[in-house]
């Protein structure tokens, strides 16, 4: 039998969710408002005269060559660094998983990126690939590569995912650390007295087991790639050379805060919100229940 | 007590901050100067208020020049501006249909009662930034012009002189190589050297509405037959390393410093630099003639930034800005700038001054820059340009040059495509501002 209780109405809850509803409010709600306001105007940078346009932003961004390039440069870049940086972290945790001595020190190096900030990042793999200075370029040199990415848009793009994917590695191993932690250890037993090897093992139980974190890895890194690398693009490249590392988020910056096109810049701004929110959704309605455990 | 004693202090300090902000009045000035030049900005200001006790001017240093603008806009929005903006030359247009936010530098002078003659100015460096009328919108302050810098030492071991015409950059640039240079010439801020100051110094047009200046309906016409005759000869010398590509902006600056290319088209302003990097004898010399196109050079145009008053302050305050720019423009403080940052000087009286104190006798060649922007009367192909989004325009450029010396197009294809995609940026910028 349940027992009903009811509690007499207060006001407490409310005053006690009342801040989240706030914080919410003024640092989501509001500017997310605002840009969508602004992703409806032509409007000069000092705000004097301002035209409501309706979609013109939007029709304009659909028809621009660069937009669209920017669309499918972002989309690799991303598909990029989810992969380096989860079948890095994968293979780290694997091994991390089966040391017995100094696991904790093991652990702790390799979660050591994860602190450095985006920009501290990006600085480290400038230095480290400065095409007069850096120790890399020296050293392709040996192998007849003339590393300069700042005249060759590839290498560009090359050094920008390594160094996104390499911040990322540390969030993914702890990640999938803790999922492979959670496997009951008969299950790896009974397969190893099967006489199954630590690759077979990785591979038909292990490998599977993890698919959960996985799933939920993919929509983070993509997340992550899609609006957390500004940091590392503008320390690194800031776009160039010639657009070569623009992606999205970075050309809403540098449309609108360079160019000062602050409707047009609103509008890509609109156009990633719905993007982030669509992933959302999917992640939650989709992935969570397609999995198999 | 713990109470009453915290209302007394912060009444005492509102009292203190109170009373010297009515004795001194505070007039803000942000700048995007950074470094070594940060620091002559700060004595410029600090020089300024020890003559006088009536005005405070503090600079702040807001970043990078885009970064300076982006602010300045910001705070306008929110109405925090401060009262004087340092903006680059390619924010004028945008800075100029800010109507309602701008105070116009000559105007501000007359109704401040200070005194104010344009002709005190070195015409080429003021008519970048007059209306068609000719009355002044901001104050020039840092402004240089793209020369021909050259390495002595190669050039003599090479046996030629330093050209003046492009028929003799060709000659110098292959005799380089012969002598064993890794690369005859090569260029910086390409758009700046190549396209908009190669127009002005021949006299070609770079858009319609005298450049911009007369209305926004401008539409570039720099895709014409000389500007691609030149570009196309400078591509087709990049197979014998005559010509060597090297990046945007000042990023082919070491080419030059280290010895690898013997002539270096760019801003005046790396005097700076050459004097601290090049281990040669190194010089500056006017920029090329390309005689097919015309005789004798028209005039280069500069590049730079300008101080701009913004709207809603004080009359009071705007009575002590136009002090500070007169002090600005004084020719000791121009001459002391311009010696010692390489900017040209912004009054003929500061030109003079330094000729007097002998900087140029000791110093050959830095009254290059000058030389180039006085030598005749500005046309209106001459005198700048005036567009808007002229940040992205030049994105634009860049990425279709940058096409051009990559060879996956010609001269006249990337010319076409540039000024197809920048007509698409000025007409979105028409349609903002009107």
């Amino acid at each position: 039998m349940l027992k009903r209780v009811h509690f007499p109405t207060s006001v407490l809850p409310y005053l006690l969710v009342a801040p989240q509803i706030i914080i919410t409010l003024i640092f989501f709600i509001w500017p997310a408002s605002q840009a969508i306001y602004q992703s409806f105007l032509i409007e000069d940078a000092f705000g004097l005269s301002t035209e409501f346009v309706w979609f013109e932003n939007f029709t304009h961004l659909a028809t621009d060559d660069l937009y669209l390039g920017t669309f499918g440069r972002t989309i690799f870049f991303s598909v990029c660094v989810a992969v380096l940086s989860m079948s890095a972290a994968i293979v780290l945790a694997g091994f991390a998983d089966r040391v017995v001595r100094g696991a904790t020190t093991y652990r702790t190096l390799l979660i050591w990126p994860y602190a450095v900030a985006p920009v501290l990042a990006g600085a480290l793999w400038v230095f480290m690939f400065n095409p007069t200075l850096g120790i890399f370029p020296y050293i392709l040199q040996f192998a007849g590569i003339d590393w300069n990415h700042y005249l060759n848009g590839s290498h560009a793009m090359m050094l920008v995912i390594f160094a996104a994917a390499w911040k990322q590695i540390a969030y993914n191993f702890l990640f999938y650390l803790a999922a492979m932690q959670s496997i009951p250890k008969s299950l790896i037993e009974a397969a190893a007295i099967d006489g199954a090897g630590p690759v077979r093992r990785f591979w038909d139980h292990i490998f599977p087991l993890v698919s959960p974190t996985t799933f939920f890895l993919l929509v983070v890194n993509a997340v992550y790639a899609f609006f957390d690398t500004f940091g590392i693009i503008h320390a690194v490249t800031q776009g160039g050379p010639a657009n070569a590392t623009t992606v999205l988020v970075y050309k809403v910056y540098n449309d609108g805060f360079v160019g000062l096109d602050l409707g047009g810049s609103a509008a890509q701004s609109v156009i990633l919100m719905a993007l982030v929110i669509a992933m959302t959704v999917v992640q939650f309605r989709y992935v969570e229940r397609k999995v198999e455990y | 007590m713990t109470h009453s004693r915290a209302l007394f202090f912060g009444a005492a300090s509102m009292a203190l901050t109170a009373g010297t902000a009515f004795a001194q009045t505070e007039i803000s000035w942000w700048h995007a100067m950074g470094g070594t030049n940060g620091e002559r900005v700060d004595k410029i200001a600090a020089d300024f208020n020890a003559t006088q006790s009536d005005y405070v001017v503090v600079p702040t240093y807001k970043g990078n020049y885009t970064e300076t603008m982006t602010a300045a806009v910001a705070a306008f929005r929110a109405g925090e501006q401060p009262h004087i903006v340092q903006v680059f030359e390619v924010g004028t247009a945008t800075m100029m249909a800010a109507e309602g936010a701008i105070y116009p530098i000559e105007k501000l002078m007359a109704d401040a009662g200070e005194p104010f003659d344009g002709n005190d100015y070195l015409p080429a460096v003021v008519s970048y930034y007059q209306t068609p009328e000719g009355e002044l919108l901001s104050m020039p302050f840092n402004s240089s012009t793209p020369v021909l810098w050259y390495n002595a030492d190669a050039l003599a071991s090479a046996g030629v002189e330093v050209p003046t015409t492009w028929e003799e950059m060709k000659v110098a640039a292959q005799a380089l190589v012969d002598d064993g240079m890794a690369c005859g010439f090569s260029f910086g801020w390409q758009s700046w050297v190549m396209i908009e100051n190669f127009s002005a110094w021949h006299d070609l047009q770079i858009g319609t509405q005298e450049n911009g200046f007369t209305g926004f309906d401008t539409e570039l016409t720099f895709n014409n037959d000389a500007v691609a005759a030149r570009l196309q000869e400078i591509a087709d010398m990049q197979d014998g390393k005559l010509f060597v590509y090297g990046g945007r902006r000042g990023d082919s600056l070491p080419m030059f410093t280290n010895g690898e290319c013997g002539m270096w088209l760019n801003s005046s302003a790396y005097y700076g630099s050459m004097v601290s990097q090049a281990e040669f004898e190194f010089g500056q010399a006017q920029l090329p003639v390309d005689l097919s196109v015309a005789d004798a050079p028209q005039n280069s145009i500069i590049g730079g930034a300008t101080l701009w008053a913004l709207q809603g302050h004080e009359a009071d305050e705007y009575k002590g800005l136009a002090k500070f720019m007169t002090y600005l423009s004084s020719p000791e403080v121009q001459a002391w700038w311009h010696q010692e940052t390489g900017y040209v000087p912004i009054t003929t009286a500061a030109a003079d001054l330094s000729a007097e104190q002998g900087f140029y006798e000791s110093n050959p060649g830095t009254d290059t820059a000058i030389e180039q922007l006085s030598l005749n009367t500005p046309t209106a192909n001459s005198r700048g340009l005036r567009f808007g989004n002229f940040v992205q325009i030049r994105d634009v450029i860049n990425e279709e040059m940058e096409a051009l010396w990559a060879g996956n197009a010609t001269a006249q294809e990337a010319l076409d495509k540039a000024v197809e995609r920048g007509n698409e940026l000025l007409r979105r910028f028409e349609r903002s501002v009107n």
